[in-house]
């Protein structure tokens, strides 16, 4: 009897050690990859970021250049699509933290908002080639802006109502009892106290739309010249370096790499950014 | 307001009160209203625009899609045609790629993230439980152009030199599946693109499961360990039991974020219009088909069926993502009632 | 039970009668009628869930920022019904001032915090606002320890402080009332008894209506008392009495720590 308990307990033993191995193997196989893509990033592309790259336009095939007019047309397209996203997607929050408690449009959105936010941003470049490109027969930089900001709504929407969410019932009363409608209520003490959670979520919504390639495939298209015409084809960075990644071209892989060091700089730091405020946000309170 | 009762008490607070010039006329209580109620009204506006963009997309995809659906009807969906040509297109090459480079992803992403959430709730010490966090959604944060160029030039190269011939030996030989894994070592195909969608779906997978576990009360593992349970046991008996729905809840957010991903498996997936048995073949998936072919889709029918592909993509991906977030509802609903 | 209980000789500010309250299908407070003197202290006691927080945001109908609770009944002040459709919801707040179990400091300044309610309802000049917010928070007994970090944030005082704050921010909109729901509940000892003090201080100008679940406290600062359970209303009368004689066995059990 104690031989047979010892050996099934040598062989418990023997499964969670092994188990539990293979849950650090996991967490070092994903370490892995974060660390060799971007030890490649930098690798590849750090040595061709020089200042043609800020300073001069795409170049043609087989020539050296840079990538400012991609910069510029990335730039112009995150900020309107953050300009239009932003609004909608507070309002929105508001209303499903705010107002949502009774009624079907709240609990419907909210589930409708969920989806979208993990949504193939692909079909949404479809969606809006339809209606911005298709009727009016042309790519144009708007309707890259406009599908990047249908990414924008749902991650402001879902963190709007969050951080709304927790500012405590009291403070709304307490503005309430001194008389405040309602939506004085929201501006000056909602707004105020879920502000810094509200502006996270706007961080990782540019951080997220500054990366998007495929929704502006086949909206705001590409354009090789300089360009800052919202209305004509205008170049973005990812767009830019998709082609010149899947070119034969030597000088367009360079470039390409160069972008990609760069894009992933900026996606990365406004990622650690958002966080930092949040962080602090909430140790001070 | 300015009407107390005549016998009102009357202090000194009440005459200050009074003196003050209030906005107690009619009008202006009508104006304080209308502000409440425009602003009320303008928040649902807002809402119900989230609300019916959803429709709006299902309704001006259909509608893109239908020139392709009268022409081929219910057998877009059984054809492998893809021929730009002879204007005959079928949609069976792209929904297959689809389902199995998702397929791998899931093979590969679930039991990486699940090794994930577990070293973070259970393994982990405190101060080493942040910056693994992080780091894993990091992951999250590198756009999906990064994982396709770095699989392209990077990962595809490694492994058709070092990992395809090994498989092609070891695996090729066996009965049966086999054939999966037959083929000339390039490096791109839809194992390549599905082992590229199992990185970029652990960081949201490990997440939700990490954030389920965390809500298994102490006090039930900590009647497991009493019972002299090893952390695995009480990991496999009772935390995974006691959270299966918000895992699967997981699976299927990763399930469907792989499903839609574009921009990596177009740099790695070879884009070939070819129903092939090996997973080391290029193939093509409805979001790689998109990317590659829309801008320069010649005619209608072309153009059209790629947004009938969209469609079934938007379709396909709805019914998944609905799934996971019913499942989370209901763990949370679950966990409303008990505390 | 519809004991109609007063206070023959006062005059009533707030007057209840015959109010029902529910929380969907629970039905949280019976029949009440009371009547709550002008210009006097008074306390509401009893177990906790016996509705007399409930009863006290009756009061300035804050109840009604949550679409499943309802009331029955009238409820008046200086006796207008409050539920009566010229009755502004937003004045009638700024007109019954409330606070809180736990302090709620706006997330702004300490002076934006006073001055916020004086802002909607009034259009004072630089000087005037600086003179009501030194006023208000001299009223609160704060005045002292924040005079020199006004446009510091408020969440930065102690809780005893905050909680003064957030008199001071009720008081300076002038109100005819005070709600007090459990104010102390989340103090010490010290902040307490500053905060007692300022009670006795107000009670000259103000209705004070004050939720405690500490019985001491309710003798200590209040001129009557209510004692409820279970959503009804079992007594009401001058402080004196409800402690020395109380005319309902369940009202001495209570009193008494007999039950509770």
């Amino acid at each position: 009897m104690k031989g047979l308990d010892n050996k099934r307990y040598m062989r418990r033993k023997f499964v969670n050690g092994l188990t539990l191995s293979l849950s650090v193997g996991t967490v070092i196989f994903a370490l892995t990859f974060l660390i060799w893509i971007l030890w490649t990033l930098f690798s590849q592309g750090f040595s061709y970021l020089t200042l043609d790259v800020f300073t001069k336009m795409t170049p043609p095939p087989g020539s050296s250049g840079g990538l400012l007019n991609a910069i510029v047309g990335s730039l112009y397209m995150v900020f309107f699509a953050t300009v239009i996203g932003t609004p909608v997607g507070i309002l929105a929050g508001t209303y499903l933290s705010e107002y949502g408690k009774s009624g079907w449009l709240a609990p419907t959105t909210r589930f409708i908002n969920d989806i979208l936010l993990s949504a193939p941003s692909i079909v949404i470049g479809l969606f809006v080639y339809e209606v911005a490109v298709h009727s009016v027969n042309h790519f144009s930089g708007w309707a890259g802006s406009f599908a990047l900001s249908l990414l924008v709504v749902p991650v402001v929407v879902r963190t709007t109502e969050n951080m709304m969410s927790l500012v405590p019932s009291t403070l709304r009363e307490a503005a309430a009892a001194l008389g405040a409608p309602y939506w004085k209520v929201i501006v000056n003490v909602v707004y105020k106290s879920a502000r810094t959670g509200i502006l996270t979520g706007l961080l990782l919504a540019v951080a997220r739309i500054s990366g998007e390639t495929a929704p502006l495939l086949f909206t705001a298209l590409n354009n090789q010249f300089w360009s800052t015409d919202m209305n004509q084809p205008i170049s973005s960075l990812a767009v830019v370096i998709f082609q010149f990644a899947m070119s034969p071209y030597e000088d367009w892989q360079h470039l390409a790499w160069a972008g990609a060091l760069l894009i992933t700089l900026f996606v990365l730091g406004l990622n650690i950014l958002a966080r930092t405020v949040f962080r602090q946000n909430q140790s001070h309170s | 307001m300015d009407t107390y009762a005549p016998s009102a008490v009357l202090n000194e607070q009440n005459i200050i009160r009074e003196s003050i010039s209030m906005p107690n006329s009619p009008q202006n209580k009508n104006i304080g209203a209308t502000l409440d109620k425009l602003f009320r009204y303008t928040t649902m506006f807002f809402a119900f625009l989230v609300f019916i963009l959803l429709f709006g997309i299902i309704i001006t995809l259909l509608v893109g899609s239908l020139p392709a659906l009268k022409m081929f009807g219910a057998s877009f969906f059984t054809s492998t045609a893809w021929n730009p040509v002879t204007i005959d297109f079928g949609g069976v090459v792209p929904i297959y790629g689809t389902f199995i480079t998702a397929l791998i992803a899931m093979l590969i992403g679930i039991p990486v993230s699940f090794g994930i959430a577990i070293f973070i709730t259970e393994l982990s010490p405190n101060w080493l439980k942040r910056p693994i966090g992080v780091a894993i959604e990091l992951l999250a944060g590198i756009p999906s152009i990064i994982y396709g160029m770095w699989g392209l030039f990077v990962f595809a190269p490694l492994f058709a030199d070092h990992v395809q011939p090994w498989m092609n030996d070891n695996l090729g030989a066996l009965p049966l599946i086999g054939a999966l894994f037959q083929g000339p070592p390039m490096g791109i195909g839809m194992f390549t693109a599905g082992f590229i969608l199992a990185i970029m779906v652990i960081p949201y997978t490990a997440s939700v499961m990490r954030d389920v576990f965390e809500i298994v009360p102490s006090m039930l593992k900590e009647s497991a360990y009493g019972l002299g349970s090893t952390t695995w046991e009480v990991i496999w008996n009772v935390v995974l039991p006691y959270t299966k729905i918000g895992v699967v809840g997981g699976v299927m957010l990763g399930l469907g974020r792989a499903l839609g991903e574009t921009m990596a498996v177009t740099f790695v997936i070879g884009n070939a219009h070819e129903l092939s048995a090996s997973l080391m073949m290029p193939g093509n998936t409805i979001s790689s088909a998109l990317a590659n072919e829309f801008t320069e889709a010649v005619g209608d029918i072309y153009t059209s069926s790629l947004i009938t592909l969209g469609l079934t993509l938007f379709v396909i991906t709805f019914i998944v993502l609905s799934l996971a977030k019913l499942l989370l509802i209901r763990l949370s609903l679950r966990e409303g009632k008990q505390s | 039970m519809s004991t109609s209980m007063s206070t023959q000789s006062l005059q009533a500010k707030i007057s209840a009668k015959n109010m029902n309250f529910y929380y969907g299908k629970f039905h949280a407070l019976k029949d009440i009628n009371i009547d709550i003197p002008a210009s006097q202290v008074t306390a509401f006691i009893g177990p906790s869930g016996c509705g007399k927080s409930t009863l006290l945001r009756t009061f300035n109908r804050m109840y009604e920022l949550y679409p499943k609770q309802r009331v029955e009944g009238k409820i008046l002040l200086d006796g207008k019904d409050i539920h009566s459709a010229e009755q502004d919801l937003n004045l009638l707040r700024a007109k019954v001032g409330m606070v809180f179990q736990k302090p709620t400091p706006f997330p702004m300044s300490i002076y934006d915090n006073v001055a916020f309610g004086v802002k909607l309802y009034e259009n004072l000049s630089k000087s005037e606002m600086n003179d009501r917010v030194e006023w208000a928070l001299q009223k609160a007994a704060i005045w002292n320890e924040v005079k020199d970090k006004l446009h510091q944030s408020g969440s930065g005082l102690s809780g005893g402080q905050q909680q003064r704050l957030c008199i001071a921010r009720g008081v300076a909109v002038k109100p005819n009332v005070l709600l007090l729901d459990e104010p102390c509940s989340a103090l010490d000892p010290i902040s307490t008894a500053r905060i007692e003090d300022l009670i006795h201080e107000l009670k000259k100008e103000y209705t004070i209506v004050i939720v405690t679940h500490n019985m001491q406290q309710a003798a200590r600062v209040s001129d009557y008392t209510a004692y409820m359970y279970l959503g009804e209303l079992m007594e009401f009368d001058q402080t004196n009495t409800i402690f020395t004689r109380p005319s309902r066995k369940e009202t001495e059990d209570y009193i008494t720590g007999k039950f509770g």
